[in-house]
């Protein structure tokens, strides 16, 4: 087992190498210069070399690459251009916003999508089935951020239960579990969980339906196992995929979360994005981007582990 | 008919298969009322897009302040008026054209470039398919919407750059399934007595790969569309796709975000539209799936 996770950190690796060199590149596919956003349109060449020499620009992009991976490997991710604070301390205050969004949604999720695929896998064909399956091709369907704008007129325009923006008193700077900021929680974390309800609502159902059609549950039923025992077997069967899937959803929420955090001005690592998009930020977008993308690769090295940790059926080497 | 062609038709005798084949599939296909009901409403969004100037009962573009953000029912405007005062019907008739245009091209592009890609790997094997898939991999590394962002971001806002961003997200998926679907069929029993028999690598792929592939990625393809018109149309609305005034439903639900405490069933309609649309692609690519049964 140690032996297996060190080998698929070792696969990782790779990966993340072109990660690296992915989100390295981002700044470089820029229409003109990196440097075009930083210095006025009238800028003398003269100057405009000088700038180039002191960001480094002036060296061969594979150069200009080992400096920067030196840097990012000690933590220092640059300074964002816009507000001159490190990258590093605005993308760990706003990506602990966006976990905190993204893992509430993909718990919620995880429940309503399980629920709706042991119904739809227990009773097939029949009317729930019908129902769940409806409801699941809806949650892959459904535009998310369009969803937003109907919560917030349905739960903040109309009926004013909710609040419709921010994260609650303390702002991006500091989260509590009471209900302050709890109600500022619930509209966005709702409307993100759809996306994983309907994934695992659908990836459950194939599941169940294929771990009831085995023979081992004839063989249980037969022998004279209750339906609740039964049930408890078909559980065990269906976890380890269940759950690896909720792992990956978590991941896409995370880097995800974008259009949701717009819809609803929850300060995380999409409104960092946001503003560093329009705001030709070029440092601290690619700071954001990479801490997102190396937590996605982690994030699937983590499920694919445990995956194998919780069933000793697969056998990886 | 000469013999010889009988004959020729005996020993190509999978080809006569796949036409049965085909014909079995129409027949799921029509059969099935959901997958017909949702075609048939994503040819009436394709034929509304096309026909937008003869469809829409007024100036898509004409706007007046006096006339912002009438609710539904109004006089001259069934659908209302958006901020600027135009008609919201003939933006939502027009914005058809956008709105579809932006969440099909990137897919059909990525069929392209990545079942190319993925059946040339597949079938050369050995080093170059594992240069091209862990490059692959390195893609599949970003979730899909934050590398559409991150890219179209970097890139700047606009039609094109939005196209592009959307391919480059859509081709690793795509590139992966037909690497894996090619890979299966090389290793057929019809392809190695293809190669027993002195057929050349490229007529290998042509007679005997092509036809056993292009269904299983087309299929996976069109389970795509959907995903791409919500991120098509999630990528004007952040500001990075089409740009005002031009109608395109993302673009017309951020622009009308504003007017949720005005209007909001107005503010509301583009996205009713991109779900409807979504939602259609979605259920035509199940039916799809189920009428060719692919499990890919």
């Amino acid at each position: 087992m140690l032996f297996y996770a060190l080998k698929r950190l070792i696969y990782v690796l790779p990966v993340a190498f072109g990660v690296s060199v992915v989100c390295f590149l981002l700044v470089h596919i820029t229409p003109g210069d990196p440097l075009t956003a930083v210095l006025p349109v009238d800028a003398s060449a003269e100057l405009q070399a000088q700038m180039r020499a002191i960001y480094g620009f002036d060296k061969p992009l594979p150069v200009q690459y080992v400096i920067w991976l030196g840097k990012v490997l000690t933590g220092d991710l640059g300074t964002s251009i816009a507000t001159g604070r490190a990258v590093l301390t605005e993308v760990s205050r706003a990506v602990g916003n966006t976990l905190i969004l993204s893992a509430v949604a993909t718990i919620i999720g995880f429940f309503l999508g399980c629920l709706f695929g042991f119904v739809a896998g227990y009773y097939r064909d029949s009317a729930m089935d019908r129902l769940a399956s409806t409801l699941s091709v809806l949650g892959v369907s459904v535009p998310h951020y369009w969803l937003g704008m109907v919560m917030v007129i349905i739960f903040s325009v109309q009926l004013n239960w909710l609040p419709a923006t921010g994260a609650g008193p303390g702002g991006s700077a500091e989260w509590a579990w009471d209900w302050d900021h709890i109600r500022h929680l619930i509209l966005p974390a709702v409307t993100m969980s759809v996306i994983p309800m309907g994934v695992i609502a659908r990836t459950v159902r194939a599941l169940v339906a294929e771990i009831l059609s085995q023979d081992f549950i004839l063989a249980l039923a037969a022998k004279g196992l209750t339906d609740r025992g039964i049930f408890i077997h078909v559980v065990k069967n269906a976890a380890p995929t269940a759950l690896a899937v909720m792992g990956l959803q978590l991941g896409y929420l995370l880097g995800g979360s974008i259009l949701i955090e717009t819809v609803f001005s929850w300060p995380g690592t999409g409104f960092l994005l946001n503003a560093a998009i329009f705001q030709r930020d070029l440092p601290l977008l690619q700071g954001t981007i990479l801490v997102l993308a190396m937590f996605f690769v982690l994030l699937n090295l983590l499920v694919d582990v445990m995956q194998t940790a919780l069933d000793p059926r697969i056998q990886r080497g | 008919m000469a013999v010889g062609a009988l004959d020729n038709k005996n020993v190509i005798a999978p080809i006569q298969v796949s036409d049965g084949y085909w014909k079995g599939v129409l027949r799921r296909l029509m059969r099935d009322p959901v997958t017909m009901g949702a075609l048939i409403v994503i040819l009436l969004l394709v034929l509304m897009a096309i026909f937008a100037p003869y469809l829409a009962p007024a100036d898509p573009f004409k706007s007046s302040m006096l006339r912002r953000l009438r609710p539904i029912g109004t006089p001259g405007f069934p659908l209302g008026a958006d901020e600027l005062g135009r008609d919201m019907l003939s933006r939502l008739i027009f914005g058809a054209r956008l709105s579809l245009f932006m969440g099909v091209t990137p897919v059909l592009m990525a069929f392209v470039i990545g079942s190319g890609l993925g059946i040339f790997a597949g079938y050369v094997g050995g080093a170059l398919n594992t240069a091209i898939m862990r490059t692959i991999d390195v893609f599949y590394a970003f979730p899909s919407v934050l590398l559409a962002v991150a890219l179209s971001g970097a890139l700047g806002a606009g039609i094109f750059n939005a196209l592009v961003s959307l391919t480059i997200v859509f081709i690793p998926p795509i590139t992966r399934v037909a690497e894996s679907v090619t890979t299966q069929v090389r290793n057929r029993d019809y392809v190695e007595a293809a190669r027993a028999s002195g057929a050349s690598g490229l007529t290998i792929v042509r007679v005997h790969v092509l036809g056993n592939v292009l269904s299983p990625i087309f299929v996976y393809a069109t389970s795509l569309v959907s995903v791409s018109m919500i991120l098509a149309s999630g990528l004007s609305f952040l500001g990075l796709g089409v740009r005002p005034p031009e109608p395109e439903w993302g673009l017309m639900l951020n622009t009308l975000r504003t007017a949720i405490y005005v209007n909001p069933l107005v503010a509301a309609l583009p996205g009713v539209m991109i779900f409807i649309t979504s939602i259609s692609f979605n259920m035509f690519s199940d039916g799809l799936r189920s009428a060719m049964d692919v499990r890919a």
